[in-house]
């Protein structure tokens, strides 16, 4: 049997690895919840299982994603995932067919030079060396790339790379030896036994010209034997844990399991499957306008995992979904934040599955935060019987021009509407869910629901993305929540609308809660087009830049809000538009103190195209005086 | 003698040697834009609570600042942190920030049941 010490190492660390994956995915798979343990097993079993493989060949090995994004860095990825399962793959191979015998042990796939020196001399088995010192090239090409990104990270393109924390740079350290150490030990072999394909060949007899080959051969293997062995006992307590995390994350999540609301086994492989690539560190507004740099995803996912206090990090966030987006795993990182936020509230809270809702209804009994009512002072009311109701929204209060052009639209579309919240509303509850206040938040929610339900209206028209946001998700409403732009587009395409064209030069800012939060893309932009001149930005849809102003963030001050409006309208104002327009209050507020152009949302310039005919207005009015005849 | 429903006001003096200030300092070392506020009541005459209540976020600072706890801890809970004070504040003053640590200051205190 072909056997030397030197693979005890490399032995001890792959069985190791190799064991505490097992256990950890057991108990992983045990912290489920019974319908996800179902979903998990119907997956195996079915067409999640291919998705998954299929998935994770593109992801975790080819990195797609991130070649998309970045090429220099992916290609770093790929060269180091792909090439050394490459080099696993036709290692193992090699082994089996020109190995004294089939079905090798793992340590003499990877150490086949040392037991096999003669090997390669000619023919097919040259051919076959040949490919395996390509792959080692492949590797070295994307470990140079990897090596120089530590120094200065602007050779793959990126600006920050992530700090690491010690045992990551040891980890690191070994992961970085592997590959030199193994191409230095086969070289060294080579040039010994004069064999050997263009790399370890080459090398190889260029060093045994003027070195001891034969017995500078050992030290090498020992320390490839040894870095392998270091890097897998490691690899639990470091972020290269998310080699084996994300194959199951990525199965996971092709079962169809979802984040939800509390913290629970999905959340933890989440955590465990970043890779701190620092791909949201330099998608994150916090870290290229404020200087904010201790709060992106990878270090909150950093500080998850080493049990940390995180309350910090997870407040100071702006919630603009940027890094989501970004993010080349798929975690669901601003879910994971939320949950983080919430942390300290150990009832149950739904907030996203609100079972049991509709039942009540009206007879709804306030949901109580410790027992104690915060909101008992508000008022019940009875709103009139209406179609359409309209709610301004707190933000939309601050910026009176919205709320009179919508009532102009509103009037000029001929609806029978209610401004339910002209006399000043109340909050729709997202900003308390913001600051993880969910029950507090439940409270309002049931407030501003049985008024919605009281006055029978289909169709809840709101002006602000915040609460739209939240009337779609936690408010189980049942009534069509529309936000403005998408009640324009629908009044222009029945025909109600009629407006002018508007010769002016208009970029449309999208707002975060109303783009990357609820999808809504098209609407607003239809709109625009319909009565402006729409011109594109770099920062479109869901590359869209955060004006700085989100109430997400509970830590951030205002000179740092201050300095991420400037730099948003600052992009935006590139090509000299004439205004910048956005579809959010806030996005209003924030960036028009913070540019020369004119900021206005939507609503105001469909108010300034709008043409009023007189037919409609004289029926309006018609009706008002006759209603006022009738005491109606 | 006759009583005409006249007495002598409660002394208003402000004691700082005996009044709490813990919430106070609690929230300078957290949020030190809460030094800025020049009470000039903006936040108040915005907020969505004191539409219906006569709460007032002015009035919470002043006392907070002052250690008057007792009459905070009641109100405090009624914020729905809707965020228009820190639009409409011309210190720049990060109000939304001091609620929640004021609500976290008091959890954390034993010498105040919320």
């Amino acid at each position: 049997m072909q056997f030397d010490p030197f693979v005890i190492p490399f032995n001890i660390g792959l069985y190791f690895i190799l064991f505490y994956v097992v256990f950890r995915c057991v108990i992983w798979f045990r912290g489920l919840s019974r319908p996800d343990k179902l979903r998990l097993q119907r997956g195996f079993f079915g067409n999640a299982f291919v998705l998954s493989l299929k998935e994770i060949f593109l992801e975790s090995l080819l990195h797609k994603k991130i070649l998309k994004t970045n090429i220099r860095l992916g290609y770093m990825h790929m060269s180091l995932a792909f090439g050394w399962f490459l080099l696993i793959f036709f290692g193992t191979i090699e082994a089996d067919i020109f190995g004294t015998k089939h079905l090798n042990a793992p340590y003499k796939a990877i150490f086949f030079r040392y037991f096999n020196p003669e090997h390669g001399r000619m023919g097919f088995e040259a051919a076959y060396g040949f490919l395996m010192d390509l792959i080692l090239a492949f590797i070295l090409s994307g470990l140079i790339l990897a090596i120089s990104k530590r120094f200065y990270s602007r050779v793959v393109g990126m600006k920050k790379t992530t700090k690491l924390k010690l045992s990551d740079k040891i980890a690191l350290t070994s992961l970085w030896l592997i590959f030199p150490s193994r191409l230095l030990a086969e070289s060294f072999t080579s040039g010994t036994y004069g064999n050997g394909s263009f790399l370890t060949g080459t090398l190889g007899s260029w060093l045994a010209s003027f070195l001891p080959a034969q017995q500078m051969a050992y030290p090498f293997w020992l320390l490839y034997s040894l870095s392998l062995g270091t890097f897998f006992v490691l690899l639990p307590v470091t972020r290269y844990m998310h080699i084996p995390a994300e194959l199951f994350l990525i199965f996971m999540r092709n079962c169809g399991i979802k984040t939800g609301d509390k913290s629970g086994t999905y959340t933890e492989v989440q955590t465990y499957s970043c890779s701190s690539c620092g791909i949201c560190i330099d998608a994150c507004q916090l870290n290229f306008s404020a200087g904010i740099t201790n709060i992106q995803p990878a270090y909150l996912m950093k500080a998850i995992r080493n049990n940390d206090d995180v309350s910090e990090i997870a407040n100071n966030c702006l919630l603009c979904g940027r890094c989501d987006q970004k993010c080349p795993v798929g975690i669901e990182l601003s879910p994971i934040r939320m949950i983080q936020r919430r942390v300290g509230d150990n009832e149950n809270v739904f907030t996203n599955i609100y079972k049991g809702y509709f039942r009540k209804r009206l007879h709804n009994i306030p949901e109580k935060s410790n027992g104690q009512l915060s909101y008992n002072f508000l008022p019940v009311t009875d709103p009139e019987k209406v179609d359409v109701l309209y709610f301004a929204g707190c933000m939309t209060h601050l910026t009176p021009s919205i709320k009179n052009s919508m009532v102009k639209i509103l009037d000029a579309s001929g609806v029978k509407y209610k401004f339910i919240d002209e006399q000043g509303g109340v909050c729709c509850g997202r900003p308390l869910m913001l600051a993880g206040m969910d029950k507090e938040a439940r409270e309002l929610i049931n407030y501003n629901s049985q008024l919605f339900w009281k006055s029978g209206a289909h169709t809840l028209v709101t002006s602000c993305p915040i609460c739209y946001k939240v009337f779609k998700e936690s408010y189980y409403l049942g009534v069509e929540v529309l936000h403005h732009s998408q009640f324009i587009k629908s009044q222009i395409e029945e025909g109600s609308l009629k407006m002018n064209f508007l010769r002016k030069k208009v970029v449309y800012h999208t707002p975060c809660d109303l783009g990357r939060g609820s999808g809504v893309y098209d609407e607003p932009r239809f709109v625009l087009k319909h009565v402006s001149r729409l011109e594109k930005s770099k920062f479109d849809d869901e590359n869209s830049l955060c004006c700085g102003g989100s109430l997400a963030n509970l830590k951030l001050s205002s000179g740092k809000k201050y300095k991420i409006a400037q730099d948003t309208a600052a992009e935006l104002t590139k090509g000299n538009p004439e205004i910048l327009a956005t579809a959010c209050p806030l996005c209003k507020k924030t960036l028009s103190s913070a540019t020369e152009t004119r900021v206005a949302d939507i609503s105001e310039i469909v108010a300034e195209a709008l043409i009023v005919t007189s037919v409609k207005r004289n029926i309006n009015k018609q009706v008002s005086s006759i209603r006022e005849l009738a005491n109606i | 003698m006759e009583k005409f429903g006249f007495t002598i006001s409660k002394i208003r003096q402000i004691d700082y040697d005996s009044n709490d200030r813990s919430i106070a300092d609690y929230i300078y070392e957290r949020e030190p834009s809460f030094r800025l506020c020049i009470e000039c009541g903006g936040c108040s005459a915005t907020c969505t609570t004191g539409n219906y209540t006569n709460f007032s976020l002015r009035e919470l600072h002043i006392l907070i600042k002052r250690g008057e706890n007792s009459q905070v801890i009641e109100n405090l809970k009624k914020c729905m942190l809707c965020g228009k004070c820190i639009l409409v504040c011309p210190r720049g003053v990060n109000t939304r920030n001091i609620v929640i640590l004021a609500r976290q200051a008091f959890q954390k205190s034993d010498s105040y049941a919320i």
